[in-house]
């Protein structure tokens, strides 16, 4: 008999359905949020700021990434496919990332034209970051024990990105007007598409009663609270209630966004997909 | 007397992982670095249990291949096994005191001993010992390093996270 509080490998995972379709549900959320957002944090290579930025914000799309191969290796073990196929060769409808991450950095293209919004970024960055430390601790208790063991090591690294955009929505709500005034306005972008980071998708309750994670209000609470006290300590208002998008992006529900971060992110995977790296 | 020849062997295998470097830091080994959790030996095939400092390190594939060369070509090796692993989770207070020395003696600061998350990080220059510095920038050439300068002796120098 199975203790399914305590699933302790892949192969025992595997060993029931239900388990293991949630559980895998649940890894692709986790894999494509991310696996997106690294993508977009790619793009601002050589636009940062600063010099000393862009070492910085590669550095986070790189642990970021990481963490992604990882999840999508998880997901290899448990029969979902090859991790490298899983990220580049599945369709938009199959993405479970929240529609937060994968909205472009702003106008124009990485190659042409980016006229891209750093408040936008660090806004994002910092409401995501706050959000995945929340759920990294809530996967610590995780009844998938490999899911368990990678979160607590995740969170170490975390740390150190949720404290440098934390540094930075500082500098701007405390610098000029036109700096706090955009960052207000980034914070209000993200407001509108949050809504459905908290979401765990139509199997919520499956994940929930397997032990794999807390359930959505909790987390949502949590988050709540936490980014409640770091607004109030930098005197910025708190913008309210989450807004839920249109689409739902656990539910596999995209914007063109991500059909086209996908297009180019896999375009030469694509050329030819046997190709040894 | 079986498992004398085996403790032997394991030896030999451990010593031969001392000589394997970090690929970023190639002053000081993985060993000392404290990446090498297990090593075991079993009629032929060597296991590695090795603990990556950073989930996404893009160096692991090179360490795979070094131990993977390095173990092989030892007489009665038949298959040589890496896995990477979480559980334990590699922290920067797995350094060993010779592996401080040989950072410092490249130019890094190492890590602070027994840190908690969320404390001050106060980092002494590598060079000169002087700990009026500054931070650079958090985040630098690797993962797992940060960059600083020293007010007292003027260098720049990189300073391991403490994670």
């Amino acid at each position: 008999m199975i203790d399914y509080s305590r699933v302790q490998s892949a192969q025992l995972a595997m060993q029931n359905a239900a388990y293991l379709l949630a559980l895998k549900e649940l890894l692709f959320q986790l894999a494509d949020d991310d696996f997106i957002l690294a993508y977009r944090g790619s793009e601002w290579l050589g636009l940062a700021p600063h010099i000393e930025e862009d070492v910085a914000f590669s550095s986070i799309a790189q642990d970021t990434m990481g963490h992604a191969v990882i999840l999508y290796e998880m997901l290899e073990e448990l029969g979902a496919g090859k991790a490298d196929d899983l990220a580049q060769l599945r369709n938009p409808e199959d993405f479970r990332n929240a529609i937060l991450v994968e909205r472009r950095n702003g106008a124009g293209e990485y190659l042409e034209n980016p006229h891209y919004d750093w408040a936008y970024a660090i806004a994002r960055n910092y409401s995501y970051g706050l959000f995945k430390q929340i759920r990294l601790e809530s996967l610590h208790n995780s009844s998938y024990l490999p899911l368990a063991q990678v979160s607590r090591k995740m969170l170490t690294e975390l740390n150190y990105h949720l404290f440098h955009w934390q540094v930075w929505i500082r500098h701007l709500a405390e610098s000029t007007e036109e700096a706090r005034r955009r960052l207000e306005a980034a914070l209000e972008k993200v407001w509108d598409d949050i809504g459905d980071l908290f979401s765990l998708g139509p199997l919520a309750a499956h994940m929930v009663n397997f032990g794999l994670i807390a359930g959505e209000e909790l987390l949502l609470q949590r988050w709540k609270e936490k980014g409640k006290e770091v607004f109030h300590s930098i005197g910025l208002e708190w913008p309210g209630d989450p807004r839920v998008p249109q689409q739902n992006g656990r539910a596999g529900e995209h914007t063109d966004d991500l059909v086209q971060a996908l297009a180019t992110l896999s375009e030469v995977y694509r050329l030819d997909p046997t190709a040894k790296w | 007397m079986a498992q004398q020849t085996s403790q032997l062997h394991e030896e030999l295998l451990w010593n031969l992982l001392q000589e394997i470097k970090d690929p970023e830091i190639p002053v000081i080994s993985m060993v000392e670095m404290g990446m090498i959790h297990d090593v075991s030996a079993e009629d032929g095939v060597v296991t590695v249990d090795v603990l990556p400092t950073f989930v996404g390190c893009p160096a692991l594939d090179i360490m795979r291949g070094a131990i993977t060369e390095k173990l092989g070509s030892v007489t009665g090796v038949r298959e040589v096994r890496v896995n990477f692993l979480f559980e334990p989770a590699w922290s920067s207070e797995r350094i060993s005191d010779e592996g401080r020395d040989k950072l410092r003696q490249f130019g890094i600061a190492p890590p602070p001993r027994q840190y908690k998350p969320g404390e001050p990080w106060q980092v002494d220059c590598p060079y000169c010992g002087s700990p009026c510095t500054t931070m650079e920038n958090l985040f630098g050439p690797a993962a797992c390093r940060s960059i600083l300068y020293c007010k007292q002796c003027r260098n720049p120098f990189e300073a391991l996270k403490p994670i």
